[in-house]
């Protein structure tokens, strides 16, 4: 297990530089979130969720929602690593004619399930794979990250109800509690603490973590599998820009990326020597 | 003498047999399954059925989700509720990414009647038909709705169909062959031609009785498929006829009018009278007498037959 948590650790750290790197060469796009989410992604990606990079439509598989779509470079450098399209892809972020859009779209990128980007509807499309996939018998699971701002929308409660509601406990959603959005400290813009007391109220299991420690996320994973009658809901506490102390904690990253002269800096805070 | 069925009830109907042949087939309904009919659906069907009750907006994200793993989702709810409340969650999550949900929304119009403005429809033709990937169809009649709801089933992609809440006469036969993206000649005609969707076609038709009489020869043309429009049967009409009214239980602005001026301003123009509700919310009423108190009646169009002509000749 000790061998296990290392490799996903050193896993998250190559994904954090190719973050970096990417949002560096497309100079666009959103450093903070990405880099805030990137562990509990590279905990499904490369441990959790059952997955096979050479046929993403294989009907077994588990499935993952970015919902707050707008850290798809955390997304797409787990699928590029995981073999779903070419590494050197990741330098055609956002330009004109790239399969890797601005938000994930599941019509240009293999591996990524449905459109996000508009904040609160992710959600919702979970749940909806939740009942199908139930319907179809199976084991499979449906993963969904979360922002903190993003539950200022009133249609992620609208699916939190629902989710419970129909008992779906082959859905577990994750909350990148970063405590920051654009306009600043969630707290000041509009306050959605406490989180976990929220879902639980809603009929949700709740866990809340260390978004940044794999052993934690990993043993909180495996106890959502085994949550029977409710969806499970793990809050893990992060923060944005974590990896690049200079990012760290600043609302000003949001949607903005590494500068020239940021960039060796942030790759050198990442034990990167290139 | 014609029967009258209410298009929701042809809906229900047809989803309930469609789900005894396509195991994919899912329902939703928000708390107003007893209206829309889905119910018929939901009670074959239980387990296939999903209320998610007054909240639109996860109803239509849902769907979306439900698509994604291989199923056939009908949504619906009223008209306003559908489209209007969940425009952006029908415009984010089913599409863009082209998804695989069928939007039947019913009680679209004034003719939803005493309930008011707050729950007739004026706008939502004009708000689907501004998204790309959607296909909007408002059938006639019955018939036209049991086959239209079979055509969206067989067709992969969103679909919009909107329906209405009382009874309307049938204008199709058993014999019709409904085809998505074309419109039907129902009565020919020279001097002007009158192109019509869902309840109002049969207004059209009985105006054109009366235009006869005056001496006046109108062609009626039907337009189900508001998107994609079938240019050709129009364009032809434009050419041939010279003028054109226009005539749907929905705002001037936007939907079948709004789609016949535009093509015919760029390819053939013509006078044109766009008759429908004139940017004006809904009220309280009596189908019938909403439909009179709006100008959506045979006499409104024969009026407009006549103003069209007079700027055809001058």
């Amino acid at each position: 297990m000790k061998e296990t948590i290392a490799k996903l650790e050193d896993k998250a750290r190559e994904l954090r530089i190719d973050i970096v790197r990417t949002l560096h060469k497309s100079q666009s796009g959103h450093t903070g979130g990405s880099l805030s989410a990137i562990d509990m992604i590279t905990a499904l990606y490369f441990h959790k969720m059952r997955h096979d990079p050479e046929d993403p439509a294989w009907e077994e598989r588990d499935r993952f929602v970015l919902c707050k779509g707008h850290a798809a470079p955390a997304q797409y450098v787990a699928l590029a690593h995981a073999g779903y399209f070419p590494r050197e892809d990741l330098m055609m972020l956002r330009r004109l004619g790239s399969h890797l859009q601005g938000h994930p779209d599941s019509k240009s990128t293999p591996g990524v399930e449905v459109c996000t980007g508009s904040l609160g509807q992710g959600l919702s499309m979970a749940n909806g794979m939740a009942l199908g996939l139930r319907l179809n018998g199976g084991a499979s699971r449906v993963y969904a990250l979360l922002g903190d701002g993003e539950l200022q929308e009133g249609q992620v409660w609208e699916a939190a109800m629902a989710a419970a509601h129909y008992k779906m406990d082959n859905l577990c959603a994750l909350v990148d509690a970063n405590s920051l959005q654009i306009d600043g400290e969630v707290a000041k813009v509009m306050g959605v603490a406490p989180i976990a007391h929220k879902f639980k109220s809603f009929g949700w299991h709740a866990l809340e973590i260390d978004g940044h420690d794999m052993a934690a996320i990993l043993a909180a994973l495996d106890h959502a599998q085994t949550v029977k009658g409710q969806p499970t809901v793990i809050v893990a506490n992060t923060v944005k820009g974590k990896g690049v102390s200079f990012f760290e904690n600043k609302a000003s990253y949001h949607g903005v990326p590494p500068s020239d002269e940021e960039l060796p800096k942030a790759l050198e805070c990442l034990g990167c020597m290139e | 003498m014609s029967t009258m069925v209410a298009t929701r009830d042809a809906y229900g109907e047809t989803l309930a047999e469609l789900g005894g042949e396509n195991a994919e087939i899912v329902a939703l309904d928000a708390d107003l399954s007893g209206s829309t009919k889905t119910s018929l659906f939901a009670k074959k069907f239980p387990e296939r059925f999903f209320n998610m009750g007054i909240a639109e907006a996860n109803m239509m994200g849902t769907a979306a989700g439900l698509a994604a793993v291989g199923k056939v989702p009908f949504v619906s709810t009223f008209a306003i509720f559908a489209v209007g409340r969940a425009w952006e969650q029908m415009r984010q999550s089913v599409a863009y990414p082209k998804a695989n949900v069928k939007i039947v929304a019913t009680h679209g119009g004034v003719t939803v009647g005493e309930d008011g403005g707050s729950h007739q429809s004026v706008e939502d033709i004009a708000i689907v038909r501004a998204v790309p990937n959607m296909t909007v169809i408002v059938p006639a009649d019955g018939v036209e709705t049991k086959a239209a709801i079979r055509a969206a089933a067989n067709h992969k992609g969103p679909f919009y169909i909107r329906l209405g809440r009382n009874k309307v006469p049938t204008i199709f036969g058993d014999d019709y062959r409904f085809e998505i993206g074309k419109g039907c000649q129902m009565a020919p005609g020279s001097d002007l031609t009158i192109v019509s969707t869902g309840l109002m076609t049969a207004q059209a038709l009985a105006a054109a009785k009366l235009l006869q009489k005056e001496g006046v020869s109108a062609r009626v043309v039907h337009i189900a498929t508001i998107k994609p429009l079938d240019q050709e049967i129009i364009l032809e009409a434009a050419m041939e006829t010279g003028a054109v009214v226009t005539a749907e239980e929905h705002s001037v602005i936007g939907g079948l009018g709004g789609a016949v001026a535009e093509f015919l301003g760029e390819s053939c123009p013509v006078p044109i009278k766009r008759v429908g509700i004139r940017d004006r919310f809904g009220t309280s009423g009596k189908a019938e007498e909403l439909l009179k108190y709006f100008g959506l009646l045979a006499e409104d169009l024969v009026e407009a037959a006549r103003e069209v002509l007079s700027r055809k000749r001058s």
